[in-house]
């Protein structure tokens, strides 16, 4: 393809293929520190294309394409070109990674243990791992923890932060030296910004964590802590993963270990501060 | 390597694994590429399996061989779980294609992906076949009289069902070619020599025999089709001789009537995969759409595809139906 862009975010290596030069040099700004796939050869292929060879140029539109691909994906604007490679890129994770258990969740580490948190788009995850950040955590990712089934370690992907609506004040605030992306307004999910992990989180992303707290936080309610089964703990887990009905026998084994190895809680929250003196509670209680 | 990156470079390094020692990353990334596109990842992997390739090489072909293996058992279990369904109906039932090489063990069916269960059976029993999927958890894909109907009266197949907790799809046929088509195969020849796939069992499933089966994925390519998936189905071909051999293919070709889509097989198959063959030019017009791919794993030859689109409705169906076929689709794409 016309412009082209490679890079390693954890274990995973990309290529990723563009008709614009646009998000291709936005990517290049924002991975700039990341190393190249591993000998050169990429686990995806991402394509950002136009869906008509004039649509290049009149009112263009990117369709996404890769080695994996949904039919009938809605096209994006090209202002919102960048959000459409790192929804290709979460795309061929979503459908193609077969070696990890995908949970939709975001890790965050400290002295080589891992706290995981899931949750529905809106629960926080994302902002409570980026401000995590900034207080001695080690980002791992805050889209997807990927759980190795044979060492049941967590590896970090720590891709670009996906910041929406309001989240994006909050992050701006909490970081003022933190690097960001364009604001893309009026995406299909509202405003989304994306933050650029620190230079720590991606020097140490081929340092795995073993799994040690799991939380569902719920931005917007009273506080309130409540210990989590591990049987609503698995069948939630099982909706927030996307390839542990494709993993077989072997996703089965990864997340009933990782259910049966580590404590669960829900917390409520009703602002940030609170929420990360929870977190920080239910650490040290550990 | 003096390959392009087209579906070229996927047959070279099928026909030949040693020739993978020559590729550089770039040529690692289009391989794989052109294999997830044409859905021969698996295939290749077990192809490649324990030749020296870049470690990132290792891992990716590892992860597809592993995918492949779930998706073999799979296809085993869903065909298990209609052989129950059917088997006290007395019904002979035959598996068609990827199933039917992954339950007889075949090259053909090593790290082959596999999609739907097609299962063939007397075109006298597909009321009571219907009827008892129905009554165990398969379900109408997409209602719509109109298709039901074109199905039941011009189609090979039934109209396909899905299992509404394993969410598999299931293709009855009858024969192996629509009613429409020009040729008409002997579907009760195909029953009668087929063959079990576990004698010693009683309402066993079977496949067809080894004549059969070539002349099928030959039928199925280029007497039905438009060429997609021609380099996995030609790769099947290319197995099957491996394994089968060609003794009175021929024949049993022509006698239903394929003996022109089975010849064509055959030839492109040994250009592709095997040691070559005598071409003409209707020959490298298919190789021309079967390849039609680039090193981003897409679609290349835009007119040629679509020549070969028209082609498999011209032979489908004749002039006249064809005219009132696509203009009733027309009308309710229009409408919707």
């Amino acid at each position: 393809m016309r412009h082209v862009f490679s890079v390693r975010i954890g274990p995973v290596g990309f290529r990723v293929g563009s008709d614009w030069r646009g998000p291709i040099r936005q990517l290049a700004a924002l991975y700039a520190g990341y190393p190249q796939p591993e000998d050169g050869v990429p686990d995806f292929t991402v394509r950002l294309f136009a869906q008509r060879p004039w649509r290049r140029v009149i009112r263009p539109a990117v369709m996404i394409g890769g080695d994996f691909m949904i039919p009938d994906a809605a096209p994006l604007p090209l202002a919102q070109g960048l959000l459409a490679a790192e929804m290709a890129m979460n795309l061929q994770m979503a459908l193609g990674q077969r070696r990890y258990l995908l949970l939709h969740a975001s890790a965050v580490e400290r002295d080589g243990r891992v706290l995981l948190m899931t949750g529905e788009s809106g629960s926080g995850k994302s902002t409570l791992a980026a401000l995590l950040s900034q207080r001695g955590w080690r980002l791992m990712g805050d889209e997807f923890a990927l759980i190795d089934p044979v060492t049941g370690l967590a590896h970090a992907f720590p891709r670009l932060v996906s910041l929406k609506n309001a989240a994006i004040a909050v992050a701006e605030a909490a970081m003022p030296q933190a690097r960001f992306g364009p604001l893309l307004e009026g995406t299909p999910k509202g405003a989304i910004r994306h933050l650029v992990p620190d230079a720590a989180a991606v020097a140490a992303m081929d340092t795995p964590g073993k799994p040690a707290l799991l939380l569902f936080p719920r931005f917007g309610f009273a506080p309130d802590i409540r210990e989590v089964a591990p049987g609503e703990v698995f069948m939630r887990l099982t909706q927030a993963s996307t390839n542990y009905v494709a993993m077989g026998e072997r996703g089965f084994d990864a997340l009933t270990r990782l259910v049966l190895g580590i404590p669960a809680q829900a917390i409520d929250y009703p602002d940030t501060d609170h929420a990360l003196a929870q977190v920080e509670a239910l650490w040290d209680a550990l | 390597m003096n390959v392009g990156a087209n579906g070229w470079l996927l047959a070279r390094i099928l026909r030949s694994p040693a020739d993978a020692a020559a590729l550089d990353a770039a040529g690692w990334t289009a391989l794989i590429a052109i294999a997830r596109a044409e859905q021969m990842i698996g295939t290749l992997a077990w192809r490649l399996h324990g030749t020296a390739m870049p470690p990132a090489v290792a891992r990716i072909l590892a992860d597809a061989r592993a995918l492949a293996e779930h998706g073999r058992t799979l296809a085993l279990w869903e065909a298990e779980a209609a052989r129950r369904v059917l088997a006290p109906l007395g019904v002979p039932v035959v598996l068609l294609k990827g199933t039917a090489f992954v339950a007889a063990g075949l090259m053909a069916g090593q790290g082959r992906s596999i999609g739907d269960l097609d299962i063939l059976v007397p075109r006298g029993s597909l009321h009571v076949v219907e009827r008892a999927l129905l009554a165990n958890g398969w379900e109408w894909v997409k209602p719509d009289a109109y298709d039901d109907a074109y199905y039941r009266r011009w189609m090979h197949e039934l109209p396909p069902l899905i299992h509404r907790d394993r969410d598999r799809m299931i293709d009855v046929h009858h024969t192996i070619l629509p009613l429409t088509a020009r040729i008409t195969p002997d579907a009760e020849g195909l029953l009668a020599d087929a063959v079990p796939l576990r004698a010693e069992e009683k309402g066993a499933l079977a496949m067809l025999s080894r004549t059969d089966v070539i002349v099928h994925a030959a039928a199925h390519l280029f007497a039905d089709g438009d060429l997609a998936g021609g380099m996995r189905n030609l790769w099947d071909v290319h197995c099957l001789i491996e394994e089968f051999g060609v003794e009175g293919l021929v024949e049993r070709a022509e006698h239903h009537g394929l003996g022109d889509a089975v010849g064509r097989a055959l030839r492109l198959a040994a250009a592709l995969y095997g040691d070559g063959a005598t071409l003409s030019p209707g020959d490298r017009a298919c190789l021309r759409r079967v390849t039609a791919r680039d090193g981003w794993g897409r679609a290349t030859h835009p007119w040629t595809r679509l020549a070969f689109y028209v082609r498999s409705h011209w032979l489908r169906m004749p002039p006249a139906m064809l005219a009132r076929h696509l203009w009733t689709k027309w009308r309710k794409q229009a409408a919707a």
